[in-house]
């Protein structure tokens, strides 16, 4: 079944097929209407799940903490600021290996107050233990939050979608909504084999001595690096059964390419079309797209971007002090390349807070690159679209 | 008023071990082992920070025979809410849902959770247990020191200087179906609050008041009886509201002056004749007020 549906809606559709059985959430900018539709799909019955209407978002996971614990499906959604009141349960579900998938409407962070896009509030998330897939267009958005689910509850850790404010969140796009039991059979419900039971009691989270804290670290890590196969395989099965295959990163046609563009949500489709132009007119440009950013897919990486000559990464995000954060992971990823097979690499800091990327700032990227013999490091990330 | 024997009032079955990590005459070991008995096995516990994240025992070790859920300091009452909506959804109405905090994790950094799921009317038990301070760190003043006390952070030439928070009127005033206050030196009315509570359904609120021996600056063995003491001064009366309008005192309260029970107290030993003397006509006053409440309800 097609409708035009707008990201958020894509969200919600993706977790009503998901059948999330606990749904704890409070209002945000440009969050909101994922939960308003959820709130009537639970109070009209297409949706057997109990929907908390908490007080704050660091109640909204923590009350799905304790429902994902008690081993049910839980999801919760925000935005910027809700999402950095989180941390601190973010951490609780990462490292408690309880598997809450949430979507993060990314939102620049205050102050000054923007309800516009842009990725520093997901990014200040990285270290927290989240799968993190950052979305391009509304389909993407509703396979990958069933795909989420089914993630989660394959490696016991939690998955964070992320789709561009606005970009995504309030755009209407034709979505293909997948039928009820065909996901059924994608996704089974949840049986945790490990839960808050009173007929095999234990106690979890205690007091962790030094001598099996770092064991239970390595383990989440352990999860962490399976999760790129895991992904790969449940991608694989969704395009078997549903035919529409989104993978850990996309490479565009980057056939014999010299120029790679770098590129995560909803920058991608406008890239996209300045690597059409740019090949027309007999440029080797191509473009790679992010989608898993944790774990970084640095093997994939690596594969995709060795013997490329020049690489330039869009950042929408900014770790003041260093620089864009998509390019310093993709510097460390490829530094092991052998010298001949390195690209360089050029951040490009764009579009924070809501400014338009459009297809003349991508341009004026890839026009700026510099020429591989500067080497890599030669520089500081260029921010592109400043005003004099 | 007849006496009761607590073998006859209370559960014999034992829901925690006595090889828990408390501090010797800790009165919130005792607390949690008599609330245990009154809601029985099928009650799992949220245990946010506070001493209890220690008492419970180290991983993978646990003092109690149910299932117990450690989380952050501020996040008892929406933890609880949560593990209460996935037992629904999958159909269990038996399991009791009880979050176990200290004074700190409910009267300070749990406050803003615990009214937004009082104010929801979430179906669990939200037991505090109240030593009058963040011991678990080595007592510094919370919102539930009362005046005059000693802490590491309220020092005796400046001490507490704010009056205890009305934890109980806060939680009445929510209008929540059920709210007690209890104290284990009192085992047979704490147990059948316990099992008062765990008949009702929606949110249900007790202040246990738990004598800390280190923190509180007396002796080990000295616990139950300054926890009596406590409840016949008027200082921590023993009572229940319903529905936040009906309230009532549990046992009868002598008038029994403040001043032996504040004297036994390390903590309160800087205090002058005067400050006592406050601290009485403090008492009084409160229970004047709790009086008319009583005689305002059914």
């Amino acid at each position: 079944m097609k409708k035009v549906i707008m990201g958020n809606h894509a969200v919600s559709w993706g977790v009503k097929l998901a059948r999330a059985e606990v749904i704890a959430a409070y209002p945000i900018t440009p969050q909101t209407q994922v939960v308003e539709a959820l709130a009537e799909m639970c109070a009209d019955g297409r949706l057997d799940a109990r929907f908390i209407k908490v007080e704050s978002e660091h109640s909204a996971m923590a009350a799905c903490i304790g429902a994902s614990a008690t081993g049910v499906r839980a999801f919760t959604a925000t935005s910027s600021q809700g999402l950095l009141l989180m941390h601190e349960m973010l951490h609780w579900a990462g490292s408690g290996r309880l598997p809450v998938v949430m979507a993060d409407i990314n939102r620049a962070v205050a102050p000054g107050w923007s309800i516009w896009t842009d990725q520093n509030d997901s990014l200040a998330q990285r270290d927290t233990g989240w799968i993190q897939l950052y979305c391009e267009n509304n389909q993407d958005v509703l396979d990958t939050t069933i795909q989420a689910f089914r993630l989660a509850e394959t490696v016991n850790l939690p998955v964070m979608i992320v789709l561009d404010a606005f970009f995504l969140s309030h755009t209407s796009e034709p979505v293909d909504i997948p039928e009820p039991a065909d996901v059924d059979a994608f996704l089974p419900r949840r049986d945790a084999p490990l839960k808050l039971d009173v007929k095999e009691p234990h106690a979890f989270g205690s007091l962790t001595r030094p001598e099996v804290y770092m064991e239970m670290r390595l383990r989440q890590q352990e999860a962490m690096e399976e999760s790129i196969a895991a992904l790969e395989a449940i991608d694989v099965e969704w395009g078997r059964r549903f035919g529409r295959r989104w993978g850990a990163i996309e490479c565009y046609r980057t056939e014999k390419a010299d120029t790679v563009l770098v590129t995560s949500g909803t920058i991608t489709s406008t890239a996209r079309t300045v690597v059409d132009e740019r090949r027309a007119r007999g440029e080797k440009v191509g473009l790679v797209k992010v989608r898993m950013f944790r774990p970084f897919p640095t093997g994939l990486l690596r594969a995709a971007l060795a013997g490329v000559r020049r690489v330039a990464v869009l950042d929408r995000n900014i770790s003041p002090g260093h620089g864009g954060i998509f390019a310093e992971e993709l510097r460390s990823a490829l530094y092991d390349l052998e010298p001949a097979r390195r690209p360089s690499v050029d951040g490009f800091i764009v579009g924070l807070g809501g400014r338009d990327v459009t297809p003349q700032v991508i341009a004026e990227c890839l026009d700026r690159v510099a020429p591989e013999t500067a080497g890599v490091g030669a520089r500081e990330d260029l921010w592109v679209g400043i005003k004099p | 008023m007849s006496q009761v024997l607590f073998r006859d009032s209370i559960p014999r079955e034992e829901l925690m071990d006595p090889g828990h990590l408390a501090c010797p005459g800790c009165g919130a070991a005792l607390a949690m082992r008599l609330v245990l008995k009154g809601l029985g096995e099928k009650t799992i516990v949220a245990l946010p920070a506070c001493c209890w994240t220690i008492i419970a025992g180290p991983w993978p070790q646990s003092s109690l025979h149910v299932p117990l859920f450690h989380t952050a300091f501020e996040t008892a009452a929406a933890t609880a809410s949560g593990i209460k909506a996935a037992l629904s959804v999958r159909g269990d109405d038996e399991t009791t849902v009880m979050a176990w905090a200290g004074d700190g994790g409910t009267f300070d950094i749990g406050l803003q959770a615990l009214s937004g799921a009082a104010e929801r009317n979430e179906d669990f038990l939200y037991c505090c247990y109240d030593n009058e301070a963040y011991m678990n760190t080595g007592i510094q003043r919370s919102s539930a020191t009362p005046w005059g006390a000693w802490t590491t952070t309220t020092p005796a030439s400046h001490p507490e200087s704010h009056p205890k928070k009305d934890i109980l009127a806060i939680m009445a005033a929510h209008r929540i179906p059920y709210a007690a206050t209890a104290c284990v030196a009192y085992p047979d009315d704490l147990v059948a609050k316990v099992q008062r509570a765990k008949a009702t359904r929606g949110t249900r609120f007790m202040h246990i008041l738990a004598p800390c021996p280190p923190g509180w600056r007396m002796e080990d063995d000295e616990s139950i009886e300054l926890a009596r003491m406590a409840v016949r001064s008027r200082v921590f009366p023993l009572m229940e509201v319903e529905d936040g309008e009906r309230w009532r005192f549990t046992i009868e309260h002598p008038r029994e002056p403040v001043e032996p029970y504040i004297r036994r107290q390390g903590r309160f030993r800087h205090l002058t004749h005067e400050q006592v003397a406050r601290i009485q006509s403090d008492v009084d006053a409160r229970w004047e007020r709790l009086e008319r409440r009583v005689r305002q309800g059914v």
